[in-house]
C-alpha cells in the first residue's frame, strides 16, 4: 500500500481537521454527497479522506456558507483543503509519478507537448506514403492513423485502470454491483453535486451568487466529448464491421456526432476557461491552475481544429489542420493518465464507492 | 427576486454618506437585512450600516441554523403540523409566562408566511439535519446555515439597491422630543453625523461586552465564552436606553448554555456544544459532583448547565465519560482528553486526583442493574448518591476514560427596547415618531426568559420586516 504513504500527510491532515469541524457543525448537509458520507463516521483514515476529496466537485458552496472561514481562528477552506488531497491523490496512484506531477503543474509543459505531437505529425505526413484514399486519408492512409492512435489510446487507458485500481484499494472499495454504477451514472448525468443541492447551481464565478453555468458549461464539455468519441467508436466500427469506408456524408451516424460533439465541445471548453478566470483560485488547489487551463485549453483545441478540418477540407489549410488536429488528438490521448483527465474516472469510482457506503 | 447578479453598487468606497437617506438600518444581521429589504422593496433609500468588517458581517444570524415556523400541514421541509396554540404553549412554558401576548402571537403567526418570504428572497432550506431529527416539525433549517441567509439577503439587498457599509460602528442616536434626529457612526476612524428620515436599529444585544456581563451578573461573567459575534457590544441598546426609551427584559440575565472549555472566546458558534453530558459524571475542579447529570434528555436540559457552570469555581465542570459511551453522541469539534486510568485523566485535566477516584467510586456504587437505553429516559438511576442521577446512570469503569472541560457559553442577552406591534420604539411617553427596532435588540419583549430554538430568527424576521415597511412608509410621508 505504497500509494498512500506517498500522498502528502499534511494535505490529509489539514483536511481532516475541517472535516471533523464539519462533522460537529453539519450546516452543509445538503449541498453534495461529501457532507452525509462524513456525518455516517466519526474517524477518518486517510483513505476516507481521499475518498471525500474525490467526492468533492468544489462547488465552493461550503465555503461561503462557512461561518469559520479566516480570519476566524478555525480557518475552514474545505474546497481548497479536498482540491489539495485529490490532486495528490491523482498523482500519487499513478505511475510514473513524475510525470503526472509534471504535466499537472505545468501549464507550459502540457502546451509544449502539444506542440511536439502537431510537429511529430507535420512530419510523419510528410513521409507517409500517400494513399489513394479520400479527403485526408489521401495525406495519412487509415491504416497508418489506426497504427499510430490505437496504441496511443489503449496504453494511457491502461495506466489509468492501473492507478483506479491502486485507490480502490486505498479506499477499501467493495467488489461492484451494477446498481451502484447505475447510481453513479445517474448523479454523473445531471452533475447532482454541482446543483447546489437546491438546483441554483454553485458559486463559482461570482463569489457567493449560485449559478448554473459552470454545470451547464461542463455537461457541454463532457456530452461534447463523449459524442466525439462515439464517432470515432462508431466509425471504427463501420470500417471494420460493416466494410463502409470514409469519408463518411454529413448524414451519417460519424458526422452528426462528430459535429455536434465538437461543438459542443468547443462551447463547453471555452466557457469553463472563461468562467476559470473570474473564480478566485485560492479555492481551489491553486498549484495546478496553469495544467488544467492549458487541460482545458487542449479540449478546446482538440474539438475547435476538428471542426474546422471538416468545414475547411476543400482549402489548402487542409495539411496543416490535419497535422494540429491529428498532434492535438495524440497528446491528449497520451497525456489522459497524467492530466486533469484523470478527474472523471477517480469521480466516477468515488461516486461508486459513494453507492457502496450509501447501501 | 434573487439574482444571481453581482453588484458592486454597493461596496465600501461607492457609498455617498452625504446623501439624503430615507432609512438608515443600524446592524447587519438577520433582522437588519429583512428590514433593509423591505423598506426597499417599499421604495425607500435604504442604507445598512454594519460594525463588524465585511468577513464577520451578519452577526449572531451568522451561527444560525433554523427558525421556528408555525404551519397548518406539511409545508416543504416541514414534516406534520404545528399549530399556533402550540407554539404559543411551548413558548409560555419556556418563559414561565414571561412574555408579551400580542407580540408573542403576531410573531407566531407571522411565521408561516415568512417561508416563503424568505424562499424569495433567496433563503433556501434543507431538511432538518442528522443529529437534529426533534426539530423536523417545528424548525425550518437553512441550507448552510445562517451565514448561507445572511449572504442570500446581503445580495438581494444590494440589486434592490440598498446600500451598505462595513466597519461602520454607529456610537449615538440623537434624540430630540419624540424624534432621532441624527445618527453619529464611526467609518475609517472618521465620526459621521447622518439624519435619515426614519431609522431601524437592529445591532443585537451586549453580550459581547463582557464588562457589561459583569456588572450584571458579577465577576464571574469575566471567564463566560461568547459564543456569536465579539461586535454586539450594546453600544446602541445602552445608549438608547440613556435616553430614557422603555427596555424590557431582565438586564441582569442571559441564555447561557455549557460548551466545550476548549472554545474560542468568541464566534465558537454551533460546534463547541457538548452532548455527552447526560452519559456522563460532571464534576467542578475539586472533583465533586454538583448536579443530576441525568435529570432530562440532554435538549431539554442544554441550557440550564451554563448556569450550573457559572456557579462552580473558576467557572468551569469537567465532564467524565468511558469508552461505553464515547459514541452515544454527536462528535464534538475538539477530541476529548483521553487516558487509560482515571488517575492518569486526573492528571491531564489537573483535577485532585484522590477525589476525582473518590466521587467515580462512590458514583459507581450507586449505580444499579437495568436496562440502559441512550436516546429515551431509562429510569436507569443511581441510589442514595447525592445529588443523585436520575438516567443513565452506568458506572465509569472501562478504559480508556474520556474527559472535556466544561465552560459557560453565553447566546445572547434579554435586555432589549420596549416596541409595540408596528415594531415602534416606546419612550416613557409615547413612541418615538421614527424609530424602530428589531431582532435580539427588542425580543426582551417576547423572550423574558428561557429560550425555544429558533425563535430569535423568527422574531428578527417578523418584526424586521415590519419595521422596514413601517419606517418606509414614515419616510414617504
Ligand atoms: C451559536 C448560536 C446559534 C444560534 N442558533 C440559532 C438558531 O438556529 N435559530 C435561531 O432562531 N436563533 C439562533 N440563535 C440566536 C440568533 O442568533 C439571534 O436570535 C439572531 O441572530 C438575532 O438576530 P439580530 O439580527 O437581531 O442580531 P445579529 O444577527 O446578532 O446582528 C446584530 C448586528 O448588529 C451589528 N452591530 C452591533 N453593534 C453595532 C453598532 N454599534 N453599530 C453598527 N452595527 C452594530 C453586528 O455587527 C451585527 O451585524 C443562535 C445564537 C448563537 C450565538
Ligand atoms: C465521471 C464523469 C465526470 C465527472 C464526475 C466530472 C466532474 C467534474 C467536476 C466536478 C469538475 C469541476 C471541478 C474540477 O475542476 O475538478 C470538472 C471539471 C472539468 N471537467 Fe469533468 N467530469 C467528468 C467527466 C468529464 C469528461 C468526460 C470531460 C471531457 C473530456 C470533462 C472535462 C472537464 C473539464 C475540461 C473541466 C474543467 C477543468 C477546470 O476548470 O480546471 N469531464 N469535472
Ligand atoms: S464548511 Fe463550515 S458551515 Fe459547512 S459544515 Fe463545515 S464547518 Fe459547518
Ligand atoms: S466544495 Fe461543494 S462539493 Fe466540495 S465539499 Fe464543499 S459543498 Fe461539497
Amino acid at each position: 500500500m505504497q500509494a498512500i504513504e506517498l500522498v502528502n500527510v499534511d494535505a490529509i491532515g489539514e483536511a481532516r481537521r475541517q472535516i471533523e469541524i464539519c462533522n460537529a457543525c453539519r450546516y452543509c448537509e445538503s449541498y453534495c454527497a461529501v457532507f452525509p458520507a462524513v456525518h455516517s463516521k466519526r474517524a477518518f483514515s486517510d483513505g476516507d479522506i481521499q475518498q471525500l476529496s474525490n467526492l468533492c466537485h468544489n462547488c465552493r458552496g461550503c465555503y461561503y456558507a462557512c461561518q469559520y472561514t479566516a480570519p476566524h481562528e478555525f480557518g475552514l477552506n474545505l474546497p481548497k483543503a479536498l482540491a489539495e488531497v485529490r490532486q495528490e491523490s491523482w498523482e500519487s496512484h499513478t505511475q510514473p509519478g513524475g510525470i503526472a506531477k509534471l504535466f499537472h503543474r505545468s501549464g507550459v509543459s502540457l502546451s509544449l507537448f502539444v506542440v511536439l505531437a502537431a510537429a511529430l505529425l507535420v512530419w510523419l505526413i510528410q513521409i507517409a506514403p500517400k494513399s489513394s484514399g479520400e479527403g485526408f486519408y489521401s495525406l495519412m492512409s487509415h491504416n497508418a492513423m489506426v497504427m499510430l492512435f490505437a496504441p496511443a489510446f489503449i496504453l494511457p487507458i491502461l495506466l489509468i485502470l492501473l492507478s483506479l485500481r491502486g485507490y480502490w484499494r486505498t479506499i477499501g472499495g467493495e467488489s461492484i454491483r451494477w446498481r451502484h454504477v447505475a447510481g453513479a451514472f445517474g448523479s454523473i448525468a445531471k452533475m447532482k453535486n454541482l446543483s447546489g443541492g437546491h438546483g441554483d447551481g454553485c458559486n463559482f464565478e461570482a463569489e457567493d451568487a449560485f449559478s448554473n453555468r459552470r454545470r451547464l458549461y461542463h455537461q457541454a464539455t463532457m456530452y461534447g466529448f463523449l459524442l466525439c468519441f462515439a464517432a470515432t467508436s462508431v466509425a471504427t466500427l463501420m470500417h471494420y464491421g460493416l466494410d463502409m469506408q470514409a469519408p463518411y456524408g454529413f448524414f451519417s451516424l460519424p458526422k452528426l456526432f462528430g459535429i455536434s460533439g465538437g461543438l459542443l465541445l468547443s462551447i463547453g471548453t471555452l466557457g469553463l476557461a472563461s468562467l476559470k478566470l473570474k473564480a478566485d483560485r485560492g479555492l481551489a488547489d491553486a498549484r495546478v491552475w496553469g495544467g488544467e487551463m492549458a487541460f482545458v485549453l487542449l479540449l478546446f483545441v482538440v474539438s475547435t481544429s476538428g471542426l474546422a478540418l471538416y468545414f475547411l477540407r476543400e482549402t489548402s489549410l487542409l495539411n496543416e489542420l490535419l497535422a494540429l488536429h491529428l498532434g492535438a488528438v495524440l497528446a491528449f490521448f497520451l497525456l489522459m493518465p497524467f492530466s486533469k483527465m484523470v478527474h472523471g474516472f477517480f469521480r466516477l469510482a468515488a461516486l461508486i464507492r459513494d453507492e457502496q457506503c450509501k447501501a | 427576486m434573487y439574482s444571481a447578479v453581482y453588484n458592486q453598487e454597493a461596496d465600501n468606497n461607492m457609498v455617498d454618506l452625504r446623501a439624503n437617506y430615507d432609512v438608515i438600518v443600524v446592524g447587519g444581521g438577520n433582522a437588519a437585512l429583512c428590514a433593509a429589504i423591505s423598506a426597499a422593496e417599499a421604495g425607500a433609500r435604504t442604507l445598512i450600516l454594519e460594525g463588524a468588517p465585511k468577513a464577520y458581517r451578519g452577526g449572531n444570524s451568522r451561527h444560525t441554523r433554523n427558525f421556528r415556523c408555525m404551519h397548518g400541514e406539511p409545508m416543504a421541509v416541514l414534516t406534520d403540523s404545528y399549530s399556533e396554540q402550540e407554539y404559543f404553549e411551548d413558548l409560555m412554558k419556556v418563559t414561565q409566562g414571561k412574555t408579551d401576548e400580542n407580540l408573542a402571537k403576531l410573531a407566531i403567526r407571522s411565521s408561516e408566511e415568512c417561508y416563503a418570504w424568505m424562499v424569495e428572497h433567496g433563503v433556501r432550506f434543507q431538511p432538518s439535519l442528522s443529529g437534529t431529527l426533534s426539530l423536523s416539525r417545528t424548525n425550518a433549517f437553512f441550507m448552510g446555515g445562517g451565514k448561507a441567509l445572511v449572504n442570500a439577503y446581503y445580495r438581494t439587498a444590494q440589486n434592490l439597491g440598498v446600500d451598505v457599509l462595513y466597519e461602520a460602528q454607529v456610537t449615538h442616536l440623537e434624540r430630540e422630543g419624540d424624534r432621532i434626529v441624527s445618527i453619529d457612526v464611526t467609518y475609517q476612524g472618521e465620526q459621521h453625523r447622518l439624519s435619515p428620515r426614519a431609522v431601524v436599529v437592529s445591532s443585537g444585544g451586549f453580550q459581547a461586552d463582557v464588562d457589561w456581563l459583569a456588572d450584571a451578573w458579577g465577576p464571574a461573567a469575566k471567564n463566560f465564552l461568547i459564543r456569536g459575534t465579539p461586535y454586539n457590544r450594546g453600544v446602541v441598546l445602552k445608549d438608547l436606553i440613556g435616553q430614557e426609551l422603555e427596555s424590557v427584559g431582565d438586564p441582569t440575565q442571559c441564555h447561557a448554555v455549557a460548551i466545550d472549555g476548549r472554545a474560542p472566546k468568541f464566534d465558537g458558534g454551533i460546534v463547541t456544544r457538548l452532548d455527552c453530558v447526560p452519559f456522563s459524571v460532571v464534576v467542578n475542579k475539586e472533583g465533586q459532583r454538583f448536579y443530576d447529570e441525568g435529570e432530562d434528555v440532554w435538549p431539554k436540559r442544554y441550557a440550564i448547565w451554563g448556569r450550573l457552570v457559572a456557579a462552580q469555581p473558576d467557572q468551569v465542570g469537567y465532564v467524565i465519560i468511558d469508552s461505553k459511551s464515547l459514541e452515544l453522541f454527536m462528535p464534538s469539534v475538539f477530541p476529548p482528553i483521553k487516558a487509560d486510568t482515571l488517575e492518569e485523566l486526573a492528571g491531564k485535566l489537573d483535577l485532585p486526583t484522590v477525589q476525582l477516584q473518590e466521587t467515580i467510586d462512590g458514583f459507581n456504587q450507586a449505580c444499579t442493574e437495568g436496562h440502559f437505553h441512550p436516546t429515551e429516559l431509562d429510569g436507569l438511576a443511581t441510589q442514595g448518591l447525592t445529588p443523585p442521577k436520575s438516567n443513565w446512570a452506568r458506572p465509569i469503569d472501562t478504559p480508556p476514560y474520556y474527559g472535556y472541560t466544561l465552560r459557560t457559553g453565553v447566546t445572547f442577552t434579554y435586555l432589549g427596547l420596549k416596541v409595540d406591534e408596528s415594531a415602534q420604539v416606546q419612550g416613557r411617553t409615547g413612541p418615538i415618531e421614527n424609530l424602530w427596532a428589531a431582532g435580539e435588540i427588542m425580543a426582551g419583549s417576547i423572550l423574558g426568559q428561557g429560550y425555544l430554538a429558533g425563535f430569535g430568527m423568527t422574531i428578527g424576521t417578523v418584526f424586521g420586516r415590519i419595521a422596514g415597511r413601517e419606517a418606509a412608509r414614515y419616510a414617504s410621508n
